[in-house]
């Protein structure tokens, strides 16, 4: 397992994608938090964090893509299936190289904030009442675990999708389809009267769990919810493989 | 070592694999035979545990593939059909991530440098695995099935592709390699299993139709009872005293000459050796005779006959009648004897009903 692991992380540096999906999100990512957070003059982060997940359902689909497809495409796969690795391994392997790099460039982007918690530090240390002024840490500490969760849903979309097509640009395109659907759940939700429809809505709405979190609120609900759409989908990109060696 | 039993594999509702079994014992190369869509590739696709099969059973040192798969997957050094290589790798690199993928406890260096050195990587070592020829792409991922010693090696067509020079190079490194490995290979070039195996195994339309050492087909396909005879004398005359033989089943004059010699085609009884009492016949006639050859059987004869009596005999069993078989009577013969052997070894074992362990 480690061993694909490392071979997966690599691989995002040998070919251009890994470079255009880092360079895209720390570009976007400070772009969006200097129109956001620095241009209106506010400590509220809650936005640009959602702005980072609705940018996030365009490149995550960039990580994702070329998991499962290339090793289909240039019969790679067969490597891998017939080395002692079981296809659970494989399978995490792979995912845990998508998430590291994921997880990464989260954490490199958080350097867009240094600014605020700066300031924030000495508007505070020049406060005369006792009147909070500047960041709220949980809110930012509350919003990056929800990015990171998000993305750990999305990543293990991405990663099924990736499984199912020998074409990346299949892959992501439909990776990217499924995950606005999601994102826009949470806004269609309101426009609907039927309970039935906004239930459903609602169980397919990643944003709207979100939320909690950028409300500094750390939901055991929400987690539970993100962590087992990974899951599912990791075991299902697992019975992929076993059931097409059964095909 | 490997052992098949009673497996069949079914794609929907296309049989692929219908009810082969055979035993391959540790330090045999075994070719493995068959037109394309035999069932070769389904075969070894499942012996790898790449594939599961439908029904039947594979064990690998005991093992059953299904119940201990990544134990028979580490027993295993496989090379399939096209060489699964990451173009994007350097060869070092490729090789570090097969050595890492297996869990190898070897000295990395060292075992790494061996293989290279055996088949011949050292040059292109640092270069990217896209750059490279279609031959050293090969090696590369006969490299990678090396990786690890596994005690049983499969290889899927292993020379498709390359020149003639390269290989004979990877047979050489193949009847090597059987030296301490069990080697199966699967190919469709007749000379290849000739040259390399100990045993061949042919199936057509995923069965077994033949089983046999390499050295009783041999045998078989050069144990002639037609000659070629070239004499110098009357026509007419030679071929009324070859006719006249006891000994002699049948003769004919061919139309080819060679110089003032006429060439004539003889065939014997079964088990009788005429080629000394030929020559004295002429001798004392005063004919010289200036070449005397048996027409053996190549193994393609075999092969062709083998596969196209199994085919025959399907059509046969499908819709009486079916395509005349175009083997021509002797390699009936000899087909049909390899293919009553094979038949009689298959019923030798026992069906297989489930697991009994």
């Amino acid at each position: 397992m480690f061993a694909i692991f490392k071979k997966e992380l690599r691989a995002y540096f040998i070919n251009p994608v890994g470079y255009v999906y880092i360079g895209i999100f720390l570009a976007a990512s400070a772009l969006i938090c200097a129109f956001n957070t620095y241009q209106q003059a506010t400590y509220e982060t809650a936005g640009y964090f959602q702005f980072l997940i609705l940018m996030m359902g365009v490149l995550i689909p960039l990580l994702t893509m070329r998991l499962f497809s290339e090793e289909r495409k240039t019969k790679t796969e067969q490597l891998l299936l017939t080395a002692p690795v079981s296809i659970t391994g494989m399978v995490l392997g792979k995912y845990l190289a998508a998430f590291t790099l994921f997880g990464a460039s989260v954490l490199v982007s958080c350097l867009n904030l240094f600014p605020l918690v700066s300031y924030s530090i000495i508007e505070q240390s020049n406060a005369t009442s006792d009147v909070h002024v500047g960041l709220v840490g949980g809110q930012v500490i509350g919003c990056l675990i929800g990015v990171l969760l998000v993305g750990a849903a999305f990543i293990a979309i991405g990663l099924f999708i990736s499984s199912l097509t020998e074409s990346q640009l299949s892959a992501a395109v439909i990776t990217i389809a499924v995950l606005m659907v999601m994102m826009l759940a949470n806004a269609l939700n309101s426009l609907i009267n039927s309970t039935v429809v906004r239930t459903v809505l609602n169980w397919i709405s990643i944003l709207a769990r979100f939320d909690r979190f950028s409300v500094g609120m750390f939901d055991i609900a929400a987690v539970l919810y993100y962590v087992s759409i990974a899951g599912i989908f990791i075991f299902l990109t697992v019975r992929i493989y076993d059931k097409r060696r059964w095909g | 070592m490997i052992k098949i039993d009673h497996l069949v594999k079914n794609y929907g509702a296309n049989c692929a694999v219908d009810d082969i079994s055979f035993e391959i014992a540790a330090g045999e190369i075994v070719g493995f035979l068959g037109p394309n869509g035999a069932g070769k590739s389904t075969t070894m696709n499942i012996l790898t545990g790449y594939l599961s099969s439908t029904s039947g059973r594979v064990t690998v040192d005991g093992l059953n593939v299904l119940d201990a798969p990544l134990e028979v997957k580490r027993r295993i050094g496989y090379l399939p059909e096209q060489p699964p290589l990451y173009p994007d790798m350097t060869v070092e690199e490729y090789l570090i991530f097969v050595y890492n993928l297996k869990g190898c406890t070897l000295n990395r260096t060292k075992h790494l440098q061996e293989i290279c050195e055996v088949v011949k990587l050292t040059d292109v070592y640092k270069r990217l695995i896209r750059n490279l020829s279609k031959g050293y792409k090969q090696r590369v991922g006969i490299a990678q099935a090396l990786i690890g010693n596994p005690p049983v090696i499969i290889f899927d067509e292993p020379t498709v592709g390359l020149d003639p020079k390269q290989i004979i190079e990877i047979r050489n490194l193949i009847r090597n390699l059987g030296k301490d490995h069990t080697v199966i290979l699967s190919t469709h070039i007749l000379q290849e299993v000739q040259a390399v195996c100990d045993r061949i195994i042919i199936i057509n339309k995923g069965r077994v139709v033949a089983d046999e050492l390499t050295e009783n087909i041999n045998r078989v396909a050069t144990n002639s009872f037609r000659y070629q005879v070239k004499a110098c004398g009357p026509q007419k005359e030679v071929l009324a005293m070859l006719k006249n033989r006891p000994d002699v089943v049948y003769a004919e004059v061919l139309s080819a000459r060679d110089g003032d010699a006429y060439i004539y085609q003889v065939e014997s009884n079964r088990g009788v050796d005429i080629r000394k009492s030929l020559f004295f016949a002429f001798a004392e006639r005063g004919w010289a005779m200036v070449g005397l050859e048996p027409l053996g059987m190549s193994l393609e004869d075999i092969f062709i006959s083998v596969v196209d009596k199994t085919d025959a005999g399907n059509a046969e069993r499908g819709a009486k009648g079916g395509r005349k078989p175009r083997a021509k009577s002797l390699e009936k013969d000899i087909a049909q004897s390899i293919l009553d052997a094979t038949a009689e070894k298959q019923e030798s074992i026992a069906p297989y009903a489930g697991d009994e362990d």
